[in-house]
């Protein structure tokens, strides 16, 4: 399952973040095969999406977070 | 003693600027990293007779140099070894945090770790051992409340008693930068390198985190709750273009512009009146009164009258920025504004253009790239300001009296529609080689503190009239020389002087657009001064004199005066429509082109959006006087 298609409120865990241009920044932001990660919402025209990780809040595009791949955790 | 050098380094979000705030109060210096549209802070502070030279650092994830901003820190830390380093973290979001912190270490750089936000994090159920901290760095670990005053003093003394050269990065530290070094020797490709260095810092943070925190989940938090209305569903929208509504009337209407109009007839009214009669009776010779009334103090004029609408207008945006809000807008409008090339932020600069270019161009500081602050910058030109509607007003009420509004309407249109192509080829040529890209921390929402929203303000009005206000007087003068001079000397009537001539040789090129006159090419000209003038050019050229209202509601009035004179028959419809095409997106005033100057940090960008905008405005206008003739309009 990629992050774009996990369900609003669930959390998953990171397995890859995948190969994009964002790699890089997404990784530096805390996003590592690993981290547990919780969707929060999407904006109000249904992207981007935000998600909550390492206590902080991020949002992304769902273009880039289909590129993540992901596994629920609850 | 020579003075001791602090150097502020954090995360965005981190209340680092208020610190430096609560610090060096109004003894700052706002400046401009050089080549770049990034803000550089430096203040001091004295303290037990010493002097402390405090720079704030722009706030930054980590120096991989991607952005400006991280390529500024980078640079700084290769270039400059500052006594104490302190990196100030969020300790609620200490986890990310770190990461720079991290970084830093491992360039050999010794940092004071200072934990603000304690209180926020407490709330959080998050606890630090500040002891254990110290030991899995090496370094000194001190905490900081926010706002509170008291707390930010503490750093004073932090500052005086430590010294670096005691403190040496723990084993655990060094068994990790051995790891990196280990990693960067590996003969891996770089970007393996990169990937695997991001992933060994975040291995050594979590081992931080078991060791020095404790986090106990407490249910949604107050941000959460506001953020279910704020940036989800369709009534964050209503409630988002409701506040821009406010904002906009707070400033063009109700506060800024008021108060803009008041020191505005004070200083080319009362003070010019008063300047005249002084020098009359002085005896001081025609030209040096021309020079001071018209030149000078019109100028100065030009200049202050801004200043107003800038102080409201920044006043406003610090508070919204302050809160975290901003970067729910930038969330919300992610999906309209991407495809025209922009960002969710660009949104403020798109609707204050339709009040007053200046504190639009200006506001461009706020976005989140050099890609977004540049094509924000580049684009407000074409937007209907509040200078430009008088002309749309008159000429529609002088030669489409049956549809005048729709007319006018159809003239914001143009300007927001060539705005918008004009953003998405800007990001698809020129800001081709970087990336739009969204990843956007979304901070809680906090109280900002009133000291940073007040120097902030006070900041841009400063940086304004220092740096802009040079610019704009020298071609105010300029302006007043064309346009009071010819070959003779000075000249009493504005149709005798270099002006009109330039008037007259502009005029040629609007041959395809209908509006070949001098008069027309004239009140283009000075149009460039400032956007008012047009109608008061045309008032003088065309003989009604040099008191016609440029006020809307008198439009009709104008357009009546108008009428009478050779004006009427100088212009068709069709030509007239083509010249308000021309007005609405030609270059802007000198005013709007200082702060483009001041902004982009380049007369090269200044100079490109004056031939741009008046290339792109040639363009649309003789299409819609051709197009039109085809169609058989007149």
């Amino acid at each position: 399952m990629t992050l774009k298609d996990a369900e609003t409120g669930s959390t998953v865990r990171i397995d890859s973040v995948g190969e994009s241009k964002l790699k890089n920044r997404l990784m530096t932001m805390g996003l590592i095969p690993g981290t547990r990660v919780e969707i929060l919402r999407s904006a109000p025209m249904g992207d981007p999406i935000a998600i909550r990780l390492r206590s902080y809040n991020l949002a992304m595009r769902k273009h880039d977070a289909e590129q993540i791949q992901v596994s629920k955790i609850s | 003693m020579s003075a001791l050098a602090v150097a502020l380094t954090g995360n965005p979000n981190t209340g680092k600027s208020t610190i430096f705030n609560e610090l060096t109060g109004a003894h700052q210096k706002i400046g401009n990293w050089p080549g770049v549209t990034v803000d550089k802070k430096v203040g001091y502070v004295t303290y037990k007779d010493r002097t402390i030279s405090v720079i704030d650092l722009p706030g930054t994830y980590s120096i991989n140099a991607h952005s400006q901003e991280e390529i500024v820190v980078s640079d700084y830390f290769k270039e400059n070894k500052p006594d104490i380093v302190v990196n100030i973290l969020d300790a609620s979001n200490i986890s990310r945090n770190l990461f720079l912190t991290v970084q830093l270490m491992e360039n050999g750089i010794p940092l004071i770790i200072n934990l603000n936000m304690m209180d926020e994090a407490q709330r959080q159920g998050i606890k630090i051992n500040e002891k254990e901290l110290e030991k899995c760095f090496g370094m000194p670990v001190t905490n900081t409340v926010g706002r509170s005053n008291k707390s930010v003093k503490v750093l004073l003394d932090v500052f005086t008693e430590t010294r670096m050269s005691d403190y040496h990065p723990s084993e655990m530290m060094q068994a990790h930068i051995d790891k990196v070094n280990q990693i960067k020797a590996s003969g891996m490709s770089a970007e393996k390198i990169d990937e695997e260095v991001i992933a060994a810092r975040y291995d050594f943070i979590d081992k931080v985190m078991s060791q020095a925190v404790t986090t106990e989940h407490i249910g949604n938090t107050f941000s959460d709750k506001l953020d279910s209305w704020l940036a989800n569903g369709f009534q964050s929208l209503v409630i988002m273009f409701a506040l821009f509504y406010l904002l906009f009337q707070f400033t063009f209407n109700w506060v800024g512009q008021p108060l803009a109009d008041l020191l505005g007839d004070f200083l080319t009214g009362d003070l010019v009146d008063w300047a005249k009669e002084a020098m009359e009776e002085a005896g001081v010779a025609d030209w040096m009164q021309s020079l001071v009334a018209d030149g000078v103090l019109a100028g100065v004029g030009a200049v202050v009258g801004f200043v107003p609408l800038i102080f409201t207008l920044f006043f406003c945006l610090s508070f919204l920025d302050g809160t975290g809000y901003m970067a729910r807008v930038a969330f919300v409008l992610d999906p309209i504004m991407r495809r025209a090339g922009l960002s969710g932020k660009s949104i403020m600069p798109l609707i204050m253009g339709f009040g007053c270019g200046v504190p639009a161009i200006m506001a461009a500081r706020g976005m989140d790239t050099n890609k977004d602050r540049m094509i924000s910058v580049l684009i407000t030109p074409f937007l209907t300001c509040n200078a430009k509607v008088p002309i749309m007003a008159l000429f529609a009420a002088m030669f489409f009296p049956d549809n005048a509004a729709d007319i006018v309407f159809a003239m914001y249109f143009v300007g927001l529609a060539i705005a918008i192509i004009a953003a998405k080829i800007l990001s698809q040529t020129a800001f081709k080689s970087e990336p739009s890209t969204f990843l956007l921390e979304l901070p809680p929402y906090r109280m900002p503190a009133m000291k940073t929203v007040l120097l902030e303000t006070w900041d841009k009005g400063k940086g304004y009239l220092v740096k802009a206000g040079t610019i704009i007087f020298a071609m105010t003068v300029m302006i007043w020389f064309l346009s009071s001079f010819n070959s003779d000397g000075m000249t009493e009537d504005m149709d005798q002087s270099y002006l009109a001539s330039i008037g007259s040789a502009t005029s040629v090129l609007f041959a395809p657009q209908g509006f070949d006159t001098w008069e027309a090419g004239a009140a283009v000209v000075t149009g460039v001064m400032a956007k008012e003038a047009v109608v008061s050019t045309m008032g003088i050229l065309y003989g009604i004199g040099d008191d016609v209202s440029t006020e809307v509601e008198d439009a009709d009035d104008t357009a009546s005066q108008f009428m009478a004179t050779s004006m009427a028959a100088a212009f068709t419809p069709l030509s007239a429509l083509a010249f308000m095409v021309f007005t609405q997106l030609y270059s802007p005033c000198v005013t709007a082109l200082g702060t483009v100057k001041k902004e982009t940090q380049s007369w090269k960008w200044m100079a490109f959006t004056f031939i741009y905008t008046c290339s792109v405005a040639w363009i649309i206008s003789m299409l819609v006087y051709q197009v039109g003739r085809i169609l058989g309009f007149e």
